[in-house]
């Protein structure tokens, strides 16, 4: 016999090279549970939008994921430096989006619930149709109770989130610092932001 | 039962009901219990999943007059 073979028939059963396999696996699958259990998730998005419709969801699901404890880090890039103004002063466009439903809100249930498929035609030719719009969809909003961004951007910064915005954006459309908000945690590229966003558990294009 | 906090949001929708639950909690102590009434039917499953993710403890859920009932106890 080798002096290799002599020494693993001497050792005892529990360090037989079978069973240090099978114990690896097992501790291995515990270490791993574990690691899982304690570890906080993150939430990275990219926001690109600008218009009042595009605004909600970065916001909704940057402070729904703080309010469940996780990581939120939102990079603003291009028309979504637009989110991170003082002045919010975002607007809806039915041009080209036919899937914008088109309800009335006020008047009577059956008055609310017709659908208006105006042609882009008419949406075209109208002057302050986009003021209509966005007019609209705002009291949509404050009818149902739904948060206003202003108020989602807060809560979001409240509760930890980290927003950064785009440098390059900022030279690109030739915007002034001084209208954004001052909670803006850094002015970066996109280099820096991928890194965080590779260790995010969830990274959303929005 | 001793309700620390109770968070009245009824007429509001996802995702302020459990902003409102978050901050309520923040501001009481281990074990205490918080109320939240709503009316947005996805607040019954946004409790339970804000309760799996942050470990508090859904003690109640119920439907009581035309809102939603939640009681959490804080851990």
């Amino acid at each position: 016999m080798s002096v290799a073979s002599e020494v693993m028939t001497a050792l005892p059963d529990h360090l037989q090279p079978d069973a240090m396999d099978a114990w690896l696996e097992k501790k291995l699958d515990e270490k791993l549970a574990e690691r899982e259990a304690a570890k906080t998730p993150s939430l990275a998005i990219i926001a690109t939008k600008g218009t009042l419709d595009m605004a909600y969801p970065p916001f909704i699901l940057g402070s729904t994921a703080t309010a469940l404890g996780w990581d939120v880090s939102i990079f603003f890039t291009f028309y979504g430096l637009e989110l991170l103004k003082k002045d919010l002063d975002l607007e809806v466009s039915p041009l080209g989006n036919p899937a914008m439903p088109m309800k009335m809100p006020f008047g009577p249930e059956w008055f609310k619930a017709i659908n208006w498929k105006i042609p882009n035609a008419v949406q075209g030719i109208v002057p302050g149709f986009e003021v209509f719009a966005t007019g609209m969809m705002k009291k949509t909003l404050r009818n149902k109770g739904v948060a206003s961004i202003a108020e989602l951007r807060e809560m979001t910064i409240e509760a930890g989130g980290r927003l950064v915005a785009c440098q390059m954006t900022v030279d690109l459309f030739g915007y002034d610092m001084d209208d954004f908000i001052p909670e803006v945690k850094d002015w970066i590229g996109a280099a820096s932001f991928l890194p965080t966003a590779a260790k995010s558990d969830v990274s959303l294009f929005i | 039962m001793n309700i620390a906090q109770e968070v009245d949001a009824r007429g509001m929708n996802c995702p302020l009901p459990i902003l409102k639950v978050k901050k309520a909690i923040a501001t009481v102590g281990e074990g205490e219990l918080i109320k939240l009434i709503a009316t947005d039917p996805g607040s019954v499953k946004d409790m339970q999943a804000f309760c799996s993710q942050t470990g508090n403890e859904l003690v109640e859920s119920n439907e009581e007059g035309g809102a939603y009932v939640f009681l959490v106890r804080k851990h």
